[in-house]
């Protein structure tokens, strides 16, 4: 058993291996033999996986902690040096436990969903090469294979939004997102840098090791570059504006990459270098107020999207907030509770919003939507699921793991804690109730279908995973319950080994009657929210097709609609200022002062010394000739000579 | 020492030139032959290259497989030749290339000459590689400008004429400073020592000792030095002569111009201006790092601007030397092993980018972006190996240019901090000039003469695949290089640390392993 934890190598290997014979032979293969190839992969993994579990939990609890070297990658360099190496840790099994597992769900409905798109492989490869890199993120023994994967999972990203790329909007889409992504990169980078000029590594144990000899100032600073390169992934204000757009790929890859797993690597990425935002209070606290606002803001917006998917996607990006807060409190237990089981239901969402647009022929407008659940039951009893599971009803997976969030940001206590705690709970409210009107406006109320659209279920295979996905939200939250005694929460523990030192869970044992009554009142606000939006939406929309709330907000409304012009303003900028200082850097500077001086320069020899041009070229060529000859005679003469 | 067993580096230089000889005797009325003679010699010549890449021994210091041959008794001008772990990638990717570009230039007219120059450009940045006296390296370092100046003149497209000339005037104007400064150096040793000799080692030995000149000599002389190979590498702001070269010239010269010439710049740096005047490099650094950083956020800006895929990677060589000269003026370990490697990693992706724009110049006889569009979808192989030479470029980590960069940066943070983090930003812009050109020439739905274009053949296939499959592997597996060129380039920072009263940080050791 033990030996799987030195194979854990072949969890990333095998998708790895699947996008290689894709690339190459997946016109060959076909479909859809190849979706099938691609699902194989990334099940395997998932059952390799489940061994590396096995085997990491027979270990004793203070030594699961396990690292493998493959090769010396970075060798040769000095001091630096950095193996390509796994590192199988509790952390890094959770993550390769639930992107293996929903990895795979996503891989079978891809089968259905992609049905007769003519790359059909390519799109299995994109996929597999995705599950690739995301396992490598997770399973890195270094920052710089972290790195690695982070990178990979953004090529796939840009490849798998711009899968489309006939379609304008989605080339573009796929440029800004990896474009964004590279911004965070800067401040990965950076702090790699830092890390290595002070520490002199930037494996994680060693460097973890040795973070306690550092200057206050220096920690902060590496907590706060990584932080810049968990925004970008993890679409944090003010680099969230990229996620979006992604919605223009494919829906299972909107589910898989830009809710389940890709979207939460920064939330990794800080959890596993928990130990330097341990020594920083500032950086914690930074992390915290700009998830609270991503929270909050990205909620508001979520309300005053029509998309099926827009409304989705700001509601991933409010969440990621979540998890934010929950690091900025030290709670990076209860950050990947959320994480997991933020993946369940988000995942399941999207796929039932994918499942909805395939049965209305590719309409995304909620607007021309409602009372869907007559024809596609399936879809949406799952998506109800969903739905209760992101509004935090009891016994669902989000009410457990926002619940967790909420009461460790309280128990933190002071200034930050209580107004984390208040921002939790306003954005909480908005997420029921923008949940519920998406609900309504596409099951239920008015049938607002246009006419020559015939909506129907979808096959099979793209049920199935909705039928595990609603289980999962269903059960998902019960792997870690709160304030039970004995306790339960199994997670918790099970991290325990890779999150030392975490905060809040000592307090929050201690004070089960406050938890209790947080419990309540957290449960309280997603009942709320829900009883708003039912008393608001249940009959769908009106006849003239004018949402109430939009009518209610005026301007507000549509500030929020168009997400706080923030991206209109970003675009702006770079069209305007930017493009303008670009041209003239290329046209002016370039083109006219540093070439107009040297052919200046040049000008004024030739008219000082020979007068024509045409006598200069001949000039040039008689001199190159007299070169070319004089150096083949000396050569020749070197060559006569040479003993 | 090792001096092997038979004249390698000599054989090396020698082939190719037999070659051009022959092929210069073959019948203008068949190109074929003087083209199979260009195949087989130059491979002959990469086959000598992998030998010498198989038995160099990577912990020797000093040079290896040395000749020493009188040349000119007089004027003590040798032809001395060695290589080391700096030199040594230089001579392997040169020899590489070299049977890529022929084999992508079968299509050029006048298949003789056109053979009978890329042979000679050969042979003389061979020659440059190897030299190890001052003099010999001059002429090769100048030979190479004639045989590149006919290819673009007599292959190019639009202002070759134009291009070709701005090209040798501008590197020659660099040269007579070189030549200046040689001479100089040599006239210095002289008047001190009695002697007069022109070998690399010993001048070098001479020239960084404390007691040889002023340090206002040095300076003069390290400028002069500087600013030829600045021409070549180019840097900002002498880099103006490079588009027009690159775009005018054909596909094999420009795969050539990129993979190897402008090395010849960033070489002469770490080969010549640095060790010999160790104290002036360091009184210098700063302003040789300011002209990279410069380099590389203005080469990417000016770049994205570009309506012309040819001129764009050109002036992202301007971007990626960049960073080349950023680590070399780091002077650190990492920095310059960083400079080493995008030196080769750069010659591989940008080589595969040339290569893949002449084909759809051959497709389409333009390169303007706009008129473009939709290639993914008609051939979609050629678009697709495009993307993966493109995330090459990026530095993507899996491929030689991201381990080239993070080393260089790394070793730029090291010792001047705050370069590193300015020049770190333009890491976004590489992504944002090719991303940008690849969404508007390769995206959307094709129309006109997009439609229905062939894709890549196995010729064109074969060129461009090895340089993507070795920048894969060097970008998985760097160590081969890096190990083969660490003690060359570790000596070089002991030298300058010794002679120049400097101090290359370098990080503290990490504490011991986790204890838990």
């Amino acid at each position: 058993m033990e030996r799987f934890l030195d194979f854990a190598w072949v969890i990333p290997a095998l998708p790895a291996l699947g996008a290689v014979v894709l690339l190459v032979f997946g016109k060959r293969i076909g479909e859809p033999k190849s979706g099938w190839l691609a699902t194989g992969t990334i099940g395997a993994s998932f059952v390799w996986s489940l061994f590396t579990f096995l085997a990491l939990q027979s270990q004793a609890g203070d030594h699961r902690e396990h690292t493998y070297t493959l090769w010396q990658w970075f060798a040769g360099t000095g001091t630096f040096k950095v193996p390509m190496g796994v590192l199988v840790d509790p952390l890094s099994v959770v993550m390769i436990l639930f992107v293996t597992g929903i990895g795979t769900l996503i891989h079978l409905y891809s089968i259905g969903y992609m049905h007769g798109d003519p790359r059909f492989s390519r799109f299995f490869a994109y996929l597999n090469l995705f599950a690739a890199s995301m396992l490598t993120l997770v399973l890195g023994s270094s920052f710089l294979v972290t790195f690695m994967g982070w990178e990979g999972v953004g090529l796939c990203s840009y490849l798998l939004i711009s899968f489309w790329f006939e379609r304008n909007s989605a080339a573009v889409a796929g440029k800004k997102a990896f474009v964004t992504n590279r911004v965070g990169d800067v401040g990965f980078m950076l702090a790699m840098f830092l890390m290595f000029s002070k520490l002199g590594t930037i494996e994680y144990l060693p460097a973890f090791a040795g973070a306690h000899t550092l200057s206050h100032g220096t920690v902060t600073a590496i907590a706060l570059l990584l932080f810049v390169g968990a925004m970008g992934k993890s679409a944090q204000v003010p680099l969230h504006i990229w996620l979006p757009d992604a919605m223009e790929g494919p829906t299972p890859v909107s589910a898989l990459i830009h809710a389940a797993t890709m979207v939460t690597a920064g939330v990794f990425l800080l959890c596993r270098a928990h130990v330097f935002l341990d020594i920083s209070p500032s950086a914690h606290v930074v992390v915290a107020w700009i998830g609270a606002i991503t929270a909050l803001g990205a909620a508001t917006v979520a309300v005053r999207q029509n998309d099926i998917k827009r409304v989705l996607a700001y509601s991933t990006v409010s969440q990621l907030g979540y998890m934010f807060m929950a690091i900025g409190v030290g709670a990076y237990g209860a950050a990947i509770f959320h994480m997991v089981t933020h993946a369940f239901f988000k995942a399941l969402l999207f796929l039932g919003s994918g499942a909805v647009i395939h049965g209305l022929h590719d309409e995304q407008d909620m607007r021309r939507m409602g009372a869907l659940r007559k024809f596609m039951p399936i879809t949406a009893g799952t998506f109800i699921f969903g739905w209760l599971a992101i509004a935090g009803v009891v016994p669902f997976a989000g009410f457990w793991s926002k619940d967790e969030i909420l009461a460790k940001a309280w128990f933190y206590g002071g200034p930050l804690g209580k107004g984390l705690w208040a921002v939790g709970f306003v954005a909480a409210l908005l997420t029921a109730f923008y949940m519920t009107r998406q609900v309504l406006l596409v099951f239920y109320g008015n049938n607002r279908v246009a006419e020559d659209v015939h909506p129907h279920e979808s096959p099979v295979i793209m049920t199935f995973p909705l039928l595990v996905l609603a289980a999962l939200s269903f059960f998902g939250g019960f792997i870690s319950l709160p304030f039970t005694k004995p306790n339960l929460e199994f997670l918790q523990k099970w991290l325990e080994p890779s999150i030392v030192g975490s905060t809040g869970r000592e307090i929050a044992a201690s004070s089960f009657g406050a938890g209790f009554l947080l419990s309540l009142v957290a449960l309280g606000i997603g009942i709320s929210g829900i009883a708003i939006g039912v008393s608001v939406y249940k009959r769908g929309l009106p006849a003239d097709g004018v949402d109430p709330v939009e009518a209610r907000l005026g301007v507000v409304g549509k500030v929020l609609a168009n997400a706080y012009y923030f991206d209109h303003g970003v675009a702006r900028v770079v069209s305007g200022p930017v493009t303008w200082f670009a041209r003239l850097l290329a046209d002016g500077v370039d083109g006219k002062v540093i070439d107009g001086a040297v052919n200046g320069i040049g000008r004024t020899v030739r008219e000082g010394g020979v007068g024509l041009r045409r006598a200069q070229t001949g000039l040039v060529r008689n001199y190159a000739l007299g070169i070319a000859a004089g150096a083949v005679l000396l050569i020749v003469f070197m060559v006569t000579r040479v003993s | 020492m090792h001096t092997g067993d038979y004249p390698l580096l000599s054989a090396m230089l020698l082939t190719p030139l037999a070659g051009a000889i022959l092929a210069m005797l073959m019948p203008r009325s068949r190109p074929d032959y003087s083209r199979i003679v260009g195949y087989f010699t130059s491979v002959a010549t990469l086959g000598l290259g992998v030998s010498l890449l198989l038995t160099f021994s990577k912990h020797v210091h000093g040079y290896q497989y040395v000749e020493r041959h009188h040349w000119i008794n007089v004027l003590a001008v040798h032809f001395d030749v060695g290589v080391d772990g700096i030199s040594l990638f230089m001579i392997v990717l040169t020899a590489l290339l070299f049977p890529i570009g022929l084999l992508a230039s079968a299509r050029e007219h006048d298949g003789k000459s056109f053979t009978v120059w890329m042979l000679l450009l050969e042979m003389s940045l061979i020659g440059v590689f190897i030299s190890l006296d001052l003099i010999s390296f001059f002429v090769f370092f100048e030979l190479s400008l004639v045989p590149m100046y006919f290819l673009i003149a007599g292959w190019g497209h639009g202002r070759n004429v134009y291009a070709a000339m701005k090209f040798f005037l501008y590197t020659m104007a660099g040269s007579a400073f070189l030549f200046v400064g040689i001479l100089t150096v040599a006239y210095l040793h002289h008047k001190a020592t009695g002697v007069w000799t022109f070998d690399v080692a010993t001048l070098t030995q001479w020239t960084s000792s404390a007691t040889a000149m002023s340090a206002r000599t040095g300076r003069l002389l390290f400028l002069a030095f500087t600013v030829a190979f600045a021409v070549k590498v180019p840097l900002f702001p002498l880099h103006t002569w490079l588009p027009d070269a690159h775009t005018e010239a054909p596909t094999a010269g420009s795969v050539v111009l990129a993979g190897v010439l402008l090395k010849m710049g960033t070489y002469g740096f770490l080969r010549f201006a640095i060790p010999m005047f160790p104290s002036a490099a360091v009184h210098f650094a700063p302003l040789l790092l300011t002209l990279a950083v410069i380099g590389i956020i203005y080469g990417a800006i000016v770049a994205a601007m570009q309506p012309d895929l040819k001129r764009l990677i050109a002036y992202s060589s301007v971007a990626h030397l960049g960073f080349v000269v950023l680590g070399t003026f780091a002077l650190t370990t990492q920095g310059i092993q960083g400079g080493v490697f995008t030196m080769v990693s750069h010659g591989l992706t940008t080589g595969a980018l040339f290569l893949l724009v002449g084909m759809l110049y051959d497709r389409r006889h333009t390169r303007l972006i706009s008129e473009f569009g939709g290639l993914w979808k008609s051939i979609p192989i050629l678009s697709g190996l495009f993307a993966a030479s493109m995330f090459a470029s990026i530095g993507l980590p899996g491929f030689s240019g991201f381990v080239g960069e993070f080393t260089s940066l790394l070793g730029t943070f090291l010792s001047r901090r705050w370069w590193a983090v300015v020049a770190t930003f333009g890491v976004i812009l590489a992504a944002v000039y090719l991303l940008w050109a690849f969404q508007r020439a390769f995206t959307g739905e094709p129309e006109g003469a997009n439609v229905g274009l062939r894709d890549i053949n196995a010729r064109e296939l074969a060129t461009v695949v090895p340089l993507l499959a070795l920048s894969l592997f060097l970008g998985f597996y760097p160590k081969p290089l890096f190990d083969r060129s660490q003690t060359a380039v570790r000596d070089l920072v002991a030298h300058v640390e010794q002679s120049a009263n400097y101090h290359a940080p370098e990080p503290p050791a990490p504490t011991a392993e986790a204890g838990r």
